[in-house]
Formats: C-alpha cells, structure tokens, sequence
C-alpha cells in the first residue's frame, strides 16, 4: 500500500449496523487524509442544512497517509464534522497514539452516521468490529471511560471518548483521546454526545506500509535531524512546551488580559513554561514517533490535587490572564478539569473571562451567577469550570460559549469570539497577521489554520514586523494552505517550525508513490481551504462574518510595545480575498473552482 | 562484548519512536506489534520504560530452542537463524521478560538483534533515554541492576 491502509467503517448507530468500505482512492488522492478527506466525504454525504445536533450530521474521525509511520510527529488525526458551536465545517485535530491505531486496525477513518438509541461504544479489535452498551460508562469522566475500557479489554487498546460536557451537549465539549489529548475545538465532542456514542475503543496488529520505504525512511530521518537542530522544535518546545510562549508574547504586547481590555499582564511570569516546569512538571510528552516531545505531565498535590497533561500555551491564557488569575495551581486544575469533563479550554476560559466583565458592568449579577465573579477569582475559575461540564446552575447558560451567553444578555460585543468561536491567545491588534487569520479562519477564531505568530514574532520563515499590514495577505494565503496540507496528512504542525514544503512534500512522495510537485501538494491545501468555504458560503456565512470583535477594530491597546494599535482588517481582508483569488466579497468564482478541480 | 543498549527510564517520554523504527528496521512496515522493543509509560510517577532484549548471558531463549536457531555471536548479541527457525514460540515464552514477539503477517519471530550493531532505537530516540554504549564495567551493572529490577516487578504482575 502507499501510506493509507485502504478501508472505511462506516458505522450506522440508528441501524445499528457497522459495514467495511473501500477507501475512495480518487478522494484520498485529491484530498490527501484526514482533515481534507475526511471533509470530502462529509460534504459528499451531508446536505449543508443539517443541523449539527440532529441524526442527519456525521462525524468521521479520519487519519492521514502519514499517520502512525516513521514520519515525525505523525500520531495525528481529525475529528470532522458540522461544529455545534459554530455552524461552519469543523476539523478539529488530536495527537496522542489512538490515530496510528486506528490505521494498525486497518481503518482510514470511521464514518458515524445516525443516533444511537441508548448509549453504546464503539469496540474495535483488527476486523472485529461492534457496537456495545455503555450505560456503565455514561456520566463517567474522561479518565475513568478511558480506565474502565483498559482494565476491561487490556493496556494495548487506544481511546477516544467523550465526557460527560459531550454528553451534556456543552457547545465547545471536545473528543479526548489518550486521556489528555483533545480533538477540542468547535464542539465535536457535543456532536458525539447527541449521538449517544461514549467512546472508541481500538487495538491493531496489523502494518502501515510506504509506497517506496527507503526512500521514505531517508526522508523521515532528514527531517528528524533538521527538526532537532532547529532552536524551536529541537530545544524550546521541549524544554517548556508551548506554554514557553507565555513571556514571549507578552514581551511583544500581545497577550490579551482581563476579556482582552489590556494587552500586556503584570503577572504572566507567573503563569509561563518556567514556573510550570519548577513547580508541577513530573516530565515531558511525546505523542507519537514525536521528536518535540511538548506535552507537559503534571502533577499537583494539596488544594488542587491533580494529575495530567498540560495545560498548553493557550489554555494557560484562557483560564489564566485572560480572566487576571495568575494563581498557576487553579489554572492547572482548571485545565485538569476539561480534560476530565472533555471540553475546550479556550473556548471555556474565555468565556467566564467575557461573564467576569459582563459582571464588572452589572449586565449580570451575582444571584443570577450564584457567587460573585471578579476578574482575578481563581477559585471562582475552578468552581465554575466544573459547573460548566456539568451544566449545573449558571454554568448551563455558559455552557453555550461566550457570544450566545453575551447575546442573551445584549452585548454580545463583549464577546471575543470570530464566527462565535472565541479567538486564543494572541492580540490581532498588536500582531495584524494573526487577526487577519482569525477573521479569514474556515472553523471561526482559531490560531492553528494559519499560525501567523511563527512570521510574526518568532521569526519563522521569515521576520515579518507584527505591526506592519503590507505582505501579511500573501504569508496567510500560504501559510494557511500548507497547514492544510500538514493537517491532512496526519502531521503535527510544530514540524513547520523546522521543516518546511520541500520536506513535506518529499514525505508524501516518497509515502504515498505520487510525483506531484511541491506546488502542486501546496495546491492541493489551497484546494481544501477553498472546499471549507464554499461549505461555509453554503450555510449562508457573508463577508461581514469575516471580521473581529469591534473591540479589536476599534479599541486602541492602551499599554505597553502595542500600544495605541488597533487592527486593521478591512485593509488586509481587501488584499487577502485577492490573493486567494476570490471576489471582491470573499467568494470563490467558477474559474477558481474549476481550477482547484472542485 | 562491546556495546549494549542503555535504557534511561527517567529520561523517556513515552513517544515510542523506538517501536516504529525498530519494527521498520525488522519488517519495512511500520507496526509497533512488530517491534522488538516496547514503552511501558507508567505516567503517575513519571517514569517510562523501554524494554527490549538484555542479550542475557544465560539465555533462555537459546536453550529452550529445540532447534538450535538461537546463537550467541562474537559481539555478546543472541540472534536467530531464520533458515533453522521453526516457528514453535518456545522462546517466546522462555523469555522471562517477554522481549520477544512475533510478526503475525511475516510469520516470523521478532527479536532484537541490536540491527547488526547499529541499533534504530537508539539512533532515533529523540530524549537519549535509549543509548548503545560501550560496556564498561560500571554500565553493565547498572543495567543488571535494572533489568533486576524489571524482573521483580514483572513477577509481580
């Protein structure tokens, strides 16, 4: 075979039936895996009305033709379906090691169609495929599902699973896999939940192959050198995972604080990678075949007790200087307890941030919330996070992101959020590119469609000035294109920081046996990101949906490096549809459909 | 005996890069089943283990083999000869530490032969937890006493 292992399950929980299916190689070819065919065969198969909480919405968990081979960082795969919490086409990606199992099972993906009538799981073991009850399991947290299923089918098999925020339907619920890795943005944990499906078990014995394995392995280990030697994936990631960026982007005036009001945080030393690694790191992570090793295990003793992965970067700033706590030890629990609940801590952290101001205001009240919440109130983060998962008291109305929960009260201005989906840790009005991305991005305000910051303060590939407007259209075209690519193939995006197209597409050759030139694989991104719009175009998103928070537009950063910057998106939105070749209202035209072979 | 593979638990953080180059380097496929070493991540106390063949001085997969397949080489390494191998799995379950497997499509049994020397798992093992060093005196202790230690804990389970 040539990366993918050739076969589909499709699996019927209305039915109740569970079929095999050959893999649609002229799909896999176009679409390369995971996140891009994975939304082909969504698209395919799902009208565009369905609403994502109904039987007529699937959701496909799908790997790509690198996941589980020697390739590094390839323990990828997407979760692809209608995002609740957004209504766009939602791809949301996990590491871990349940992937590379999948495919040793000899699945590219599962397609799961219906509903199930009481909640079941899904066992898988090689050929032996079936749907079981799980009513043992329902209510259970993240790590006990994972536990339960362990001890009952033994240490090799791999979990993906929802908590009891996906049972519950909380808009931004996640898929967690491996315990502590998340397919967590966009709420397809809720779509999981509605569904009645509590988990995925599997174990494969079975082997991935390459089209031309010598070639490939010489291909793997030169980018495993150029990866180790590189100062970000080689050192800095590893050294204090992603939460090294804490101090970094509040040294550039960019770390939104207190709902995004101050860009620049007194107290974000506190919160970083340095004191994490001193205080609670046990050791690092890897996913995978994972030569970065981000992943963070930690450990806290005392009031919150805990044992887990993370948090990351953007988590760190959601639950912490996003609500003005930098109590390092709550934001660790807090973060503890979305993995355990399943859900998205950005999303989550954001939105008490958006209650906490809405409080300061006294748009809501402390009867309605059930405790004060003052920006800075950590055990008021912890309380309210697991109310959230739970859907307990005001948590329910919270359990709906921050622009229903703003809406519903009348400002939904407050709410910082891009086609409802709340933008992470990095100020579009201090870094423009960035915003540009979170306007532009196909799943709503999210930094990984096209990660501007690695131009834009890191320095990678190129140093772009962060508060400049010129060239950033073009950077986010490509930039947004290849982490198509990188997502579909079933790769890490950290191997970008070290490795760029050439290695990326001599990986796919050498996999997958096809001579398309590095162009033309870059083609095959611009050909993904344009089937994620005319999805969304479909569902009736305009180019007034391609925009910020009008405090990003209009309200100046009042300190620091960035101060009196505000973005300056019209500009940049102007130039990037021309770039990207659409019109002047942000809509593909027949030639470029036709020319992308869509 | 000049070089064996040095595992350091402590600096390993369970990404099992060693199982799928190992099963590459014994297969051309990638199969962490296939694999002649495997993690054992034990995350509450933040320690993981590679385990792989100990190249034991007192082999019991050599003299549990009714064939004679099993042999020890000039360099100290326990390596099987395919042409004599009959496929019992009498050393599989001879091994006290259940070091070797089997390739279920290949039909054949898995073991680490340190690839001839130049062993995959430590080349790529991105942490420097697996490391084929020269044995001196102090490292095989070391690594005797670990591979003890491995052993109680095994009789345990």
């Amino acid at each position: 075979m040539n990366g993918w292992v050739g076969t589909i399950l499709r699996v019927n929980l209305s039915d109740n039936i569970v079929k095999k299916e050959a893999l649609n190689d002229k799909w896999a070819q176009a679409f390369i895996g995971a996140r891009g065919l994975g939304t082909k065969y969504y698209i395919s198969e799902v009208g565009h009305d369905a609403d994502p909480l109904s039987e007529e919405n699937n959701l496909i968990f799908m790997t790509g033709p690198l996941t589980g081979t020697f390739s590094p960082s390839s323990g990828r795969y997407n979760v692809v379906t209608k995002g609740p919490l957004t209504g766009t086409i939602a791809a949301s990606n996990s590491g871990g090691f349940f992937g590379p199992e999948l495919k040793y099972a000899g699945y590219d993906g599962i397609i799961i169609e219906g509903k199930a009538k009481k909640p079941v799981y899904l066992y898988i073991n090689d050929d032996k495929v079936e749907i079981k009850d799980a009513t043992e399991l329902w209510g259970k947290n993240t790590f006990i599902t994972t536990n339960m299923l362990l001890e009952k089918y033994g240490e090799d098999y791999k979990v993906a699973c929802i908590g009891p925020a996906g049972e519950k339907r909380v808009l931004y619920a996640g898929v967690m896999n491996d315990k502590n890795r998340a397919a967590g943005r966009t709420g397809v944990g809720a779509v999981m939940g509605y569904k009645n499906l509590k988990a995925v078990v599997v174990r494969g014995s079975k082997s991935i192959e390459v089209k031309n394995p010598e070639d490939f392995f010489k291909t793997c280990k030169d980018a495993r050198r150029k990866l180790k030697e590189h100062p970000v994936t080689g050192t800095g990631l590893g050294q204090y995972g992603t939460e090294i960026l804490v101090n970094i982007i509040n040294g550039v005036g960019s770390f939104p604080t207190r709902n995004w009001k101050e860009s620049i945080y007194d107290k974000a030393d506190d919160t970083g990678g340095e004191a994490l690694a001193e205080k609670y790191l046990i050791r690092n992570k890897g996913c995978f075949g994972c030569p970065i090793g981000c992943g963070r295990l930690t450990k806290l003793n005392g009031k919150y007790e805990g044992l887990g992965e993370g948090p990351e970067y953007e988590a760190a700033w959601a639950l912490g200087a996003d609500c003005g706590i930098n109590d390092l030890g709550a934001i660790c629990k807090a973060n503890f307890i979305c993995n355990e609940l399943g859900m998205d801590p950005i999303t989550l952290g954001s939105t008490i941030a958006c209650a906490m101001e809405m409080y300061d205001r006294g748009i809501i009240s402390e009867k309605e919330i059930g405790r004060p919440l003052k920006f800075g109130d950590a055990e008021a983060l912890v309380e309210l996070t697991e109310k959230i998962g739970k859907r307990e008291g005001f948590g329910d109305i919270m359990a709906q992101g921050s622009y229903r929960m703003a809406e519903k009260y009348g400002c939904p201005e407050l709410s910082m959020s891009v086609k409802k989906q709340e933008m992470p840790a990095y100020d579009g009005r201090g870094i423009q590119g960035i915003g540009l991305n979170y306007a532009t991005s196909n799943r709503g305000g999210c930094h990984v469609r096209g990660y501007m910051i690695s131009p834009e303060v890191l320095g990678v590939p190129e140093k772009l000035d962060q508060f400049e407007t010129e060239g950033k259209a073009a950077m986010l075209k490509v930039f947004q294109d290849l982490t198509a690519v990188v997502d579909s193939l079933g790769l890490c995006l950290f191997t970008t920081f070290g490795i760029g197209l050439p290695e990326i597409a001599a990986l796919y050759r050498t996999a997958t046996g096809f001579d398309y030139s590095d162009e033309e694989i870059l083609q095959m991104g611009e050909r993904i990101w344009n089937m994620e719009k005319l999805y969304n175009l479909k569902n009736g998103f305009e180019k007034t949906d391609d925009t910020l928070p009008p405090r990003l537009l209009k309200e100046p950063i009042s300190e620091g490096p960035a101060k009196g910057r505000v973005s300056q998106l019209d500009k940049m939105l102007e130039e990037y549809y021309k770039e990207r070749g659409w019109d002047s209202n942000g809509i593909p035209p027949e030639e470029k459909i036709r020319e992308l072979g869509l | 005996m000049s070089k064996v593979l040095m595992i350091s638990p402590k600096k390993c953080i369970g990404c099992k890069t060693c199982e799928i180059v190992c099963s590459f380097g014994k297969t051309l496929a990638f199969n962490p089943k296939h694999a002649a070493v495997t993690v054992h991540d034990y995350e509450e106390v933040g320690i993981a283990v590679p385990m792989m063949c100990m190249q034991c001085e007192d082999a019991a997969c050599i003299k549990v083999c009714p064939v004679s397949a099993l042999s020890r080489d000039e360099e100290g390494v326990v390596s099987i000869n395919f042409k004599k191998c009959i496929g019992c799995k009498m050393c599989i379950s001879a091994c006290p530490f259940g070091n070797i497997s089997f390739d279920s499509e290949k039909k054949r049994i898995v073991k680490c032969d340190t690839c001839l020397g130049e062993p995959k798992c430590a080349e790529f093992c991105p942490s420097g937890a697996i490391e084929f060093t020269e044995a001196t005196g102090l490292n095989i202790a070391k690594k005797k006493d670990l591979a003890q230690r491995f052993k109680e804990i095994f009789e345990e389970v």
